[in-house]
């Protein structure tokens, strides 16, 4: 930790640790370490579920706004308490299970999901002191828990012994896997650049700024901004968020593999989805957006907790946004996406990310060459790639309709 | 290129987004129970029983008990029991009024045939749509004193098919009236001619307001 950061360690920066030390102070020593675990267990426990349901409710706000109407707002002050009544409906919905389903793998699946994207929210850097889990190969252990859930997803569509469960479980499993791919390797440059797979590392990685207001975030590099774009296709993509919500495509697949789960297990499922959108969204914001850092320099009276917050907040409105506004794919072409197009970028993204760190040494004069051929490396096969695969799809043509 | 499509449909929505804070004439939704739209005129669910005079609904039913309604009802949700006594009806003759008039609006499927069928404007179709109760038998079994709305209101709900209905009530009025003068003697014409005018508010004349 530098002298500057040391500085800047306000008591508000410190309030979460003052507090947790406060609940496990009359503890002694040797349990003291329990506590604490369990204190912040608790934490994301508490303001994860919680986040979910403002998240459910911010949702239906947005889209609402967006198709000009104002969204739920009965329940509560303009609608606020909506997601509270929401719960309410599902605990008190009857819970069936199909005669025919496996009792077993039928309960484990949403208890399955949802444990899995809990795992994957520990490794997340918080904030300056906020790491529940602080790894040395975080990265690794992240997207091994959150891989896991096509386990459970596959093992819902599964037990629900229903045709229309079954191929979407399908559906769900050829997505996340291909999603995996372009997913990982637009990770890779930040990995190796920053030279550790820990999270609270590549935050690290990314501090300072350049005058003052220019941070070093890898998304403001060439490879960075292109890791960030492919991530966060990736990312909606394994959150089953649409445009590529072809698992539980409704006008398909009834409700794809949640067509057998009433009541509070689809609720559960529901969460789990809510959970891995926030949990890949908190890794973005790691490893492209510079985690808990200030923007500026003389913004950091902020703290990191806040900014942490900021930028997991506007990548989730991100997230509603894009889903008001793109129809769903079809399954060849998400296919296509994920193979021809992102597949073939996150690798040439590792050759602009190579010649970005070899050319860190390049004086002041040769930066403008330096960004030119980093953007190049970037957008030229965007566009070439691009191009090849959208000839001979566009623009349609109305034999019978009048366009 | 690639791409540039997604850009603009997301500029369309960030539009709509913000356009749904400063402009409220893009809503496109009523906030129902504060908020009312107005139902269009020929809007029609449940049939209602005309009176002439609202002081008055059960003695100045126009329905003549003729049960026309009842046997042409295609889902039999009109159950009528005509009356043993007669009195005059809107033109003046004595006639049998309804004694009991039944309408089961939960099996009545809103499709005015009775309306259609009945040949003295005594049935019409109502606008009312907060029906709902919590008790699914005797609510919505409505007996005559429930169904019967006056004249008047038939003018608010549908001026146009009610100022037709006038006209051509206050028509056939004339019409007798003309006729019974030519027969009777002169005593007996006054006897006929002030009993509706007591009677009535003059509907004729509501019916021309609304219909200029």
């Amino acid at each position: 930790m530098t002298a500057e950061a040391i500085e800047l360690d306000s008591w508000l920066e410190r309030l979460p640790l003052t507090l947790r030390d406060l609940l496990a102070g009359p503890i002694p020593g040797p349990w003291r370490w329990i506590v604490q675990d369990v204190i912040a267990i608790a934490v994301v426990l508490a303001v994860f579920p919680l986040l979910f349901a403002f998240l459910t409710l911010a949702e239906r706000k947005v889209l609402g706004r967006i198709q000009n109407r104002p969204g739920p707002n009965r329940v509560g002050w303009g609608g606020i308490l909506q997601p509270f009544a929401d719960g309410i409906k599902m605990l008190t919905k009857e819970d069936i299970v199909p005669r025919a389903a496996d009792p077993v793998l039928h309960f484990l699946a949403p208890v399955a999901l949802v444990s899995f994207s809990l795992l994957s929210l520990a490794v997340i850097p918080y904030g300056r002191h906020l790491v529940p889990l602080d790894l040395d190969a975080g990265i690794l252990y992240f997207f091994a828990a959150s891989a896991s859930s096509e386990l459970a997803v596959f093992m819902a569509g599964w037990a629900g012994r229903n045709k229309y469960s079954l191929l979407a479980a399908m559906r769900a499993l050829a997505q996340l896997i291909s999603y995996e791919l372009p997913l990982l390797l637009s990770l890779v440059p930040v990995v190796m650049l920053a030279g550790t797979l820990s999270p609270s590392g590549i935050v690290a990685a990314q501090a300072g700024w350049s005058a003052g207001f220019l941070p070093h975030w890898n998304i403001l590099t060439p490879w960075g901004l292109a890791g960030f774009a492919i991530f966060m296709v990736a990312a909606l993509a394994e959150a089953n968020r649409s445009p590529f919500d072809l698992p539980e495509a409704e006008s398909e697949l009834i409700a794809g593999h949640l067509t057998e789960y009433s009541g509070f297990k689809y609720a559960l499922f529901f969460m789990a989805e809510y959970f891995a959108m926030c949990a890949l969204s908190g890794m973005a914001v790691t490893l492209f957006l510079g985690g808990w850092q200030a923007p500026v320099a003389i913004l950091q009276f902020v703290p990191s907790y806040g900014w942490f917050a900021i930028k997991l907040l506007s990548l989730l409105l991100g997230f509603i946004w894009i889903r008001a506004t793109l129809p769903r794919l079809r399954i060849d072409q998400l296919m296509r996406l994920a193979w021809k197009f992102l597949l073939p970028l996150a690798l040439i993204n590792l050759v602009t990310a190579s010649f970005w760190h070899l050319s860190a040494g390049w004086g002041a004069a040769a930066q403008p060459l330096r960004w030119g051929l980093g953007l190049a490396l970037v957008a030229v096969p965007f566009v070439v790639i691009g191009r090849r695969l959208s000839t001979g799809l566009g623009p349609r043509t109305y034999r019978y309709a009048a366009p | 290129m690639l791409g540039t499509g997604i850009l603009k449909g997301l500029a369309v929505t960030a539009k709509n987004l913000a356009g749904s804070f400063h402009d409220p004439g893009r809503f496109v939704t009523t906030q129902y129970p504060e908020q009312r739209s107005v139902l269009p005129e020929n809007y029609r669910n449940f049939p209602f029983l005309v009176a002439e005079d609202d002081k008055d609904p059960m003695g100045t039913l126009r329905c003549v008990a003729c049960q026309i309604c009842e046997k042409e009802c295609p889902p039999q949700c009109i159950y009528i029991e005509k009356s043993r006594d007669k009195k005059p009806d809107a033109a003046g003759k004595m006639q049998l009024y309804p004694a009991v008039f039944d309408i089961d609006i939960s099996v009545c499927m809103s499709c005015q045939i009775c309306v259609e069928v009945c040949p003295f404007d005594a049935i019409k179709m109502d606008q009312e749509f907060e029906i709902a109760t919590d008790n699914r038998f005797r609510p919505l079994l409505r007996d005559r004193e429930q169904l019967a709305r006056s004249n008047r209101y038939f003018q608010q709900v549908h001026p146009t098919e009610a100022a037709e209905v006038d006209a051509r009530l206050a028509a056939a009025r004339r019409a007798a009236e003309e006729k019974a003068a030519a027969k009777a003697p002169p005593p007996a014409r006054q006897e006929v001619q002030t009993k509706p005018a007591t009677e009535r508010p003059d509907p004729p004349a509501g019916g021309i307001k609304t219909e200029a």
